[in-house]
Formats: structure tokens, sequence, C-alpha cells
């Protein structure tokens, strides 16, 4: 399959045609993600101005925002706790520190606080198994989980 | 908190630049031929010969050529590119650079998975220091021609975005679906230039050849699989973490050196790899035998191995990108099974029907996702029916 918006056909001199590959489209992941760390989602606005920048069409920005876990069209909280459910993780008592944090913050998996403070997920395998069960909270790793070290972990969120 | 790393070739210690500057005093084909004489293979589990795969980029047309750091690892049980990007990151990206002169590439990226974002500063900081030192950059050690940059790219959360064409994808900034291949990335890749995906592991080991010499790699492993493997090691043992060894090592040695104890199975190679019973805990890590991406996982007597199977195949449901019908329609199909076995409920129809959609995929997915899918269920159902709550008449359909 050829991408349409990718590839440009010029007339070199002489009267041959040629496709040139127009790359600008590969800044829209790195661009994605920055507005995402700005404004900590991708606003409707936000995709329909990065597609006019780039000279595609929305619903092409908006395929690949949906496609990727990581990123999101609706406001989530400040910090996004995601819980890995890998296979070492659930033997290492994933149950339990799960059980843990929607006790402590009064959610269900899914779900974000009341004050827009922190949302709760689960992620697969995070590549932190030696240190199951695992947590990545916004960027950060921490592995050892347990459920008092919920409480700590929640405390150390401001 | 992480000890002095030993192991007989990634981490046998290597001082700066002493790969490069070995590979900047060679023509380019010496050092591909270097390369192709270690007879390392790609290190991510797939176990393409690299020196093969450099040859055709470098002999590809293309007014651009890439190098592509594959840093998504993902694979459910494996954290050895966690370990070699904090640690090792700078003997990754000489690796990225000799691939750069070997192959005529000019830039390069690593496409580090999201969930491995905290590493960014650090890694932007071995890339300047690399940069200050000559390293990186124009006239690399002062060889005119060469020019050669490194930039570092993120993943949003996407398993499949480890198969290197629906990579390949993402970094164009498209959905992460994998491509129909022939092409093959080495003449069609990244922006349709020539490019060589390989992985963080196999740049990792190719400053140490090219300073040691392809005789010396090859002096370690076996008759197929030379050098070492990093294996990442987890689950019911006492010390988990990863864990560089020579091809050849069988599980029982691997379960030693790890102090596991009571151990029922092994987990080879992941969600898409092979469950290994006690009984062949003889075989070996190899290409040839029980070829992995390096994961390692270890379960004792108490563990249920449907629910290991169940965990998987929630994970490539998540997973799947939808791309092909046989994958996106197969795991949840696969996974109602997985429920009706473990529930005791599994017809013998159905059980038929496991085997015949799962060849179905590993026959019509385009990508190792579905290929895979079905081995983690096959696997328990071929070598662990004790596992199974199965009739008599079941367990002879599966000795068939």
């Amino acid at each position: 399959m050829k991408k349409m918006c990718a590839v440009k056909t010029q007339i070199k001199k002489g009267g041959r045609l040629e496709q040139v590959c127009d790359d600008a489209r590969g800044v829209l992941l790195p661009r994605l993600q920055e507005i995402q760390n700005r404004r900590g989602y991708i606003s409707d606005k936000a995709m329909q101005k990065l597609a006019d920048e780039l000279g595609i069409h929305p619903v092409e920005v908006y395929s690949v925002v949906s496609f990727y876990s990581f990123l999101h069209t609706k406001k989530k909280g400040k910090y996004i706790v995601r819980l890995s459910q890998c296979i070492t993780s659930k033997m290492a008592g994933q149950e339990k520190v799960r059980k843990a944090f929607e006790k402590e913050l009064g959610i269900r998996m899914g779900e974000t606080t009341r004050d827009g403070k922190i949302t709760l997920e689960e992620t697969a395998c995070i590549g932190m198994c030696d240190q199951a069960p695992a947590a990545l909270v916004n960027d950060e790793l921490i592995g050892k989980m347990s459920p008092r070290k919920v409480k700590t972990l929640l405390a150390s969120l401001k | 908190m992480e000890t002095q790393r030993q192991g007989p070739i990634i981490f046998s210690g290597i001082a700066p630049d002493e790969g490069l500057k070995a590979a900047l005093g060679q023509s380019r084909a010496d050092v591909i031929g270097e390369v192709r004489n270690s007879q390392i293979k790609g290190r991510g589990g797939a176990g393409f010969p690299t020196g093969v795969k450099w040859n055709l980029a470098a002999t590809a047309q293309g007014e651009r050529k890439f190098i592509v750091c594959n840093a998504d690892e993902g694979e459910p049980g494996t954290f050895k590119d966690r370990v070699l990007l904090k640690e090792y990151a700078r003997t990754v990206f000489e690796g990225m650079v000799i691939a750069g002169y070997a192959v005529g590439a000019q830039h390069g990226y690593v496409y580090l998975r999201g969930e491995y974002r905290s590493f960014g500063p650090h890694l932007e900081q071995v890339l300047q220091q690399m940069e200050d030192e000559g390293a990186l950059g124009d006239a690399i050690l002062g060889k005119k021609d060469f020019h050669f940059d490194i930039e570092i790219r993120f993943g949003v959360g996407a398993y499949v975005c480890g198969e290197e064409s629906a990579l390949i994808e993402s970094l164009e900034g498209y959905r992460g679906e994998a491509r129909n291949r022939p092409p093959f990335p080495t003449n069609t890749g990244l922006h349709g230039s020539p490019t060589v995906v390989n992985n963080v592991e196999t740049f990792a080991a190719v400053p140490h050849i090219i300073a040691k010499g392809a005789e010396w790699f090859a002096s370690f492993g076996t008759e197929k699989s030379k050098g070492s493997k990093l294996l990442s090691v987890s689950g019911d043992c006492r010390k988990p973490g990863v864990y560089e060894v020579p091809f050849g090592t069988s599980i029982k040695q691997i379960l030693k050196m790890v102090e596991a104890e009571d151990t029922k199975a092994v987990q080879v190679g992941g969600a898409s790899g092979t469950c290994v019973p006690k009984k062949e805990f003889g075989r070996v890590i190899a290409y040839e035998d029980l070829s992995t991406g390096g994961s390692v996982i270890v379960f004792n007597s108490r563990r249920s191995l449907i629910d290991v199977v169940h965990n998987f195949l929630e994970f490539f449901a998540e997973e799947s990108c939808g791309q092909c019908t046989p994958c996106r329609e197969g795991v949840p199909v696969l996974l109602e099974y997985a429920e009706k076995l473990r529930a005791g409920e599994l017809t013998r129809n159905e059980l038929g029907e496991v085997y015949s959609l799962s060849e179905t995929m590993q026959l019509a997915s385009k990508c190792g996702l579905g290929q895979s899918a079905p081995n983690a269920l096959v696997s328990i159902l071929e070598k662990f029916p004790k596992e199974c709550p199965l009739s008599t008449s079941q367990r002879k359909e599966l000795v068939r």
C-alpha cells in the first residue's frame, strides 16, 4: 500500500517523472507526544492544527492517536499509575497491589480520582519482571510494589 | 544496586571508542566481512545473520540509508535492553556508528519503548559526550568523509512496533502496522530507503567483534549459534536478573545459576515463545534449539500453567494491531477456548478447532504477533496434558 500523502511526484528536467518521498510526517509521533506532555491529552483542536501543519487529513492524525495506547484524547489524571499485568507481576502479588490502589484512591481500574490527580490503569509488561510486581508512574519505573508501598507512593505524589 | 556484571562478550568490558577506532581503520567491506565471519545473528530472536543484513543494505541503491536500533523490547519477561541502555549505552551507540560506517548510512534512530522514557536524559547525555569527543557527528574520529548522527525516538505503548516493519511505519508517523515483505527494509525501509534494523543487543556486541576479532567471538557458543545471549530471567527463582551466557547453555544450568527450586516449567521466549517441561530441561539456548529474544520465566510446581496461557492470550488480544483477520479474530477465540479449558468444558470438537485455528493464524498472519500467539496454548496442550482438565478421549486426540 503506497501512502498517498507521503509520496509526491515531481517532473524532473527532460520530462522524466520522479517520485520524491516526503518524510515530513515522520515528526507526527514526537509532536503528538510533545502536545500530550504539555497539555495532558490531545484535543480535537490540536489534532486539526497538527494535520494542517503537516498537510494531511485530521482523520489521519486521529487514526495514529487511537492506535497507540499511551496517547489519549481525553483528559486524564496528573499522574497516570500503570500497573504491569505481566504474568511475572501477577505471580508476585499484583492483585493485592491493585486492590490497595483501588482502596486508597477510592476508584476502580481505568478511572481517575475526582480531583483529577491520579488515573489508575493496567498495562502490558513494562520490563521490570526482575522486580515484580511493577508499576509505571508517569515515566518512572517502580519495582517491588506492595500494599504498603502503595501508601508511601501515593503520599509522595503531590 | 546492580552488581558487577560478568559475561563472555557484552559484559566483558571494552574501552570507549575501542571498537569504533578499529572499525574506522578498516575498509567498509572489511568491517562487514568481520561481522559476517563472526556469524552473529540477530539478537531479537528471529536470528537473521547480521553480516548478511548489513551487506544487503550496503549494496542496495539509495541516496540515503538509515540505521535503526530496535529498543522497543516488549516481550513479556524481557528487560535486558533496560540494563544495556542504562549501563552500556555507549557500546550500543558505537555499534550503530560502526553499522553506519559499514553500510554508508548517515543517520541513526533509536526507537525506545515509551515505558523507558525516563532513560531519555541519560541517553542524550551519552550522545552529547560522544559528539564532544568526536565519536559522533561530522568527521567521526577524524575520518573526513564520515558523518553519522543518532536521534532518539520514543514509542507510545504498542508491542507490535517491535516488529521491524511496524517500527518503521511508526517512525514514519503511521499506525504501527506490519508491512508485507518483501520488499525488506534492507532495500525499502525507512522513507523508502535502505535501512538496517538491529536489536540493541546486536549493536552492543558489534564493537566487541570488531575490536577483538570475529574468531574470538565465534569461539563462544555452538556450531550454529555463535557468541553469547543475554537472558532476562524472572519468575520463581531467588536471583532474577540479566545474565550473559554462551549459546548452548542448558535450562538446567540456568536454573542453577538463578537458584530456582521446585521448577515445573520454564517459559522461554516470552508470551510468543515455548513452555519447556521438566523432562526437557536438558535443552539449550540456541537458534537451533530454544531460540529466544532473552525472556526466561520460571514457574514452580504451585503455578497453574493454564493461568499463564490465559494471561498471555489476554496480552495478545490487547496488543493485536487488528490488521490481519486471523490474528484479530483468532486471538479472542483462543482466549475463549483457554477459559473453557480452565473450566474443564472444552469439547473434543473445540479441541480440534484450537489446532486448526492455530494453524490458520500461523500461516496467514502477517507478522510474528499473530503467528506466535497460539504457541503458548498449543504448547501446554501438547506438553502438559496433566495440567489440562480433559477427558481420556481428548487426551488421545492430543497424542495423534
